[in-house]
């Protein structure tokens, strides 16, 4: 009984991405053909390789990748030192600068969109992807990551810090040596967050990126459109299965770490 | 310490004893302090309070890229959206928006992990099933289901199976909104069940069996247990899903375009169409000192109903 309603309650979740990859492969007109059937009469990797043509998609694919890459390592680094800083570090002011952070949680990047492209503008960064590092890894994304991280850093005993003062660390070496190893978990948890949401930006790239050779991946699936203007949709569907295959691939793998990841992230309130 | 004090001065003020060096070891940790804090306090200034305080001043300004003109306007934006006719159907939009998100989002997440936290077998495999779009690209996501829901789509041919005959989705005002809120719920659900079920393993079985002894069937056991054990969570949840559906833009911009009519078109794709689309900066940055308004009492008002009900563990 259970059983059998958890089955139905699949069937949304898990069909929309079978039917991407399925109907990838398949030739256009089968893709419309009603009712829908579930497997490709005779599979073809056709519209895999018309993704390459109609846009530099191996371009847009490597624009995402590495801004993600970036964008997470910069908010481990910037989060871990001011989370850590906040937790376990004394200095005047503390409290209300900790407060002056937190503001970034309230306010939605959606927000400060206008006067950030004037900025950027300003700054000669329109049609670059500064923006798309920049404010990820020091703005108000990074504010939530910082939470996390002071969360987690208040809960390590004093008793192994004490030790290694006494031992003659300086602060930094105490954070690098004894406090981000033992963060490997918080770590963890920024790292899944912070490159899913690079990986899913949309609003900010096509506001600030005009040229499809600079275009990161979200952007370039809704340019899979035919002269008229129509999209191809074998073609889109190729492009946005191979966007979301390798992380999902990733995550089945790596399943557990990242459940738990979620659930320890010192959210549970 | 104000003024170009003497050295000797100085040491004598840091209550030390006397030729104790400057550089004593609380001043070193709140000088690691501030070195540790700048990277994102810098950030936040630049990116965060600096643009939030632009956005307030150009809402006082008429602004048009094209002709490169920007003059002080002082309210005008301000009377242009109290008359914009517009307006009211992209609240209402909004607004429909996120109530039936909330709803919608936070009650399947918290069936689903009341049905996932018993003890049977295959439960990882289905939270694993139901977390899974998440991880999906969100973009790659609304472009599969904008076509499943198209009039010849894949969810109007398994209703065909049934005998029945659907609607065109996204072409109806109201089955265009009712789509993009299931949509946005199916991808996003797994990430509210996740911290549920954290919760939920907190609550004490003692709890659970000593009510049940006391005769309590199960929807009391619920309302009475549950949801007050992990009120926190509810709230933190709620929070999160609030903010988080006033920002939706993507799903919107791939699934209808805010069509048809404007009966999508929320706040945050009015806003990007005024400023990105027809290049009307100043009254684009009034309609986001509109929507920092609605969050931040959105959030007030949640933050403040928790001491009304968050049960707190003594």
């Amino acid at each position: 009984m259970v059983y059998g309603t958890l089955a139905l309650l699949s069937v949304p979740f898990l069909f929309p991405t079978w039917w991407m990859v399925t109907a990838s492969l398949k030739p256009a007109n089968e893709i419309f053909a009603f009712p829908p059937s579930l497997l490709p009469d005779s599979p073809r990797l056709d519209a895999y390789q018309r993704v390459f043509e109609v846009q530099p998609f191996a371009a847009q694919y490597l624009n995402s990748m590495y801004i993600a890459l970036v964008v997470t390592l910069g908010t481990l680094a910037v989060s871990s030192l001011a989370g850590y800083a906040f937790a376990r570090i004394r200095f005047p002011g503390q409290n209300a600068l900790f407060l002056v952070v937190l503001i970034g949680l309230l306010i939605p990047s959606e927000v400060t969109i206008v006067p950030l492209f004037q900025m950027f503008n300003e700054w000669g960064m329109i049609d670059t992807h500064w923006p798309l590092i920049l404010v990820p890894i020091l703005g108000a994304p990074s504010v939530l990551a910082t939470l996390i991280m002071r969360q987690f850093f208040i809960a390590i005993p004093r008793e192994l810090e004490e030790a290694a003062r006494l031992d003659g660390l300086g602060q930094f070496a105490v954070y690098r040596r004894i406090a981000m190893p033992l963060a490997r978990p918080a770590l963890g948890a920024v790292a899944i967050f912070t490159f899913l949401h690079s990986w899913n930006l949309y609003l900010e790239p096509i506001v600030f990126l005009s040229t499809p050779d600079k275009f990161t991946l979200p952007q370039a699936l809704t340019h899979f459109v035919d002269a008229y203007g129509g999209p191809m949709w074998d073609v889109q569907l190729a492009a946005a299965s191979m966007t979301a295959l390798p992380v999902l691939v990733f995550f089945i793998v790596m399943q557990r770490q990242f459940v738990e990841g979620l659930a320890h992230t010192g959210l549970k309130g | 310490m104000s003024g170009p004090a003497p050295k000797e001065r100085r040491r004598a003020d840091c209550s030390g004893p006397p030729g104790r060096p400057f550089w004593t070891g609380r001043r070193r940790e709140a000088l690691a302090g501030y070195l540790f804090v700048a990277p994102q306090l810098i950030g936040s200034a630049v990116f965060v309070l600096l643009p939030l305080i632009l956005v307030f001043w150009y809402s006082l300004h008429e602004w048009n890229v094209l002709a490169g003109s920007f003059e002080f306007t002082g309210t005008d934006n301000y009377d242009q959206l109290l008359n914009d006719p517009s307006l009211p159907g992209v609240l209402t939009a909004t607004a429909v928006f996120s109530v039936g998100l909330v709803l919608l989002n936070l009650s399947l997440a918290l069936w689903l992990a009341l049905m996932l936290n018993r003890r049977l077998a295959g439960t990882t495999f289905f939270r694993t099933v139901f977390f899974s779009p998440v991880v999906v690209s969100l973009v790659a996501w609304t472009i599969v289901w904008r076509f499943l829901l198209q009039e010849n789509g894949g969810v109007n041919g398994l209703l065909d199976v049934f005998g029945m005959t659907g609607p065109n989705w996204l072409r109806g005002e109201f089955t265009a909104m009712l789509s993009v809120i299931v949509v946005q719920v199916f991808k996003n659900v797994g990430l509210n069940m996740v911290l549920f079920l954290a919760a939920l393993q907190g609550v004490p079985r003692e709890l659970y069996e000593a009510a049940t002894m006391d005769g309590a069937g199960r929807w009391t056991r619920f309302v009475r247990i549950t949801v007050p054990m992990i009120s926190p969570t509810i709230l933190l949840t709620s929070i999160i899903t609030v903010v988080g559906s006033l920002q939706v833009f993507a799903q919107i911009d791939v699934l209808t375009s805010g069509g048809p009519g404007t009966s999508t078109t929320v706040l945050v794709y009015y806003l990007y169409q005024q400023a990105f689309q027809f290049h009307h900066f100043g009254y684009g940055a009034t309609l986001s000192v509109l929507l920092f308004a609605i969050v931040f009492v959105l959030t007030f008002v949640q933050w403040q109903l928790r001491k009304k009900w968050v049960f707190h563990e003594q």
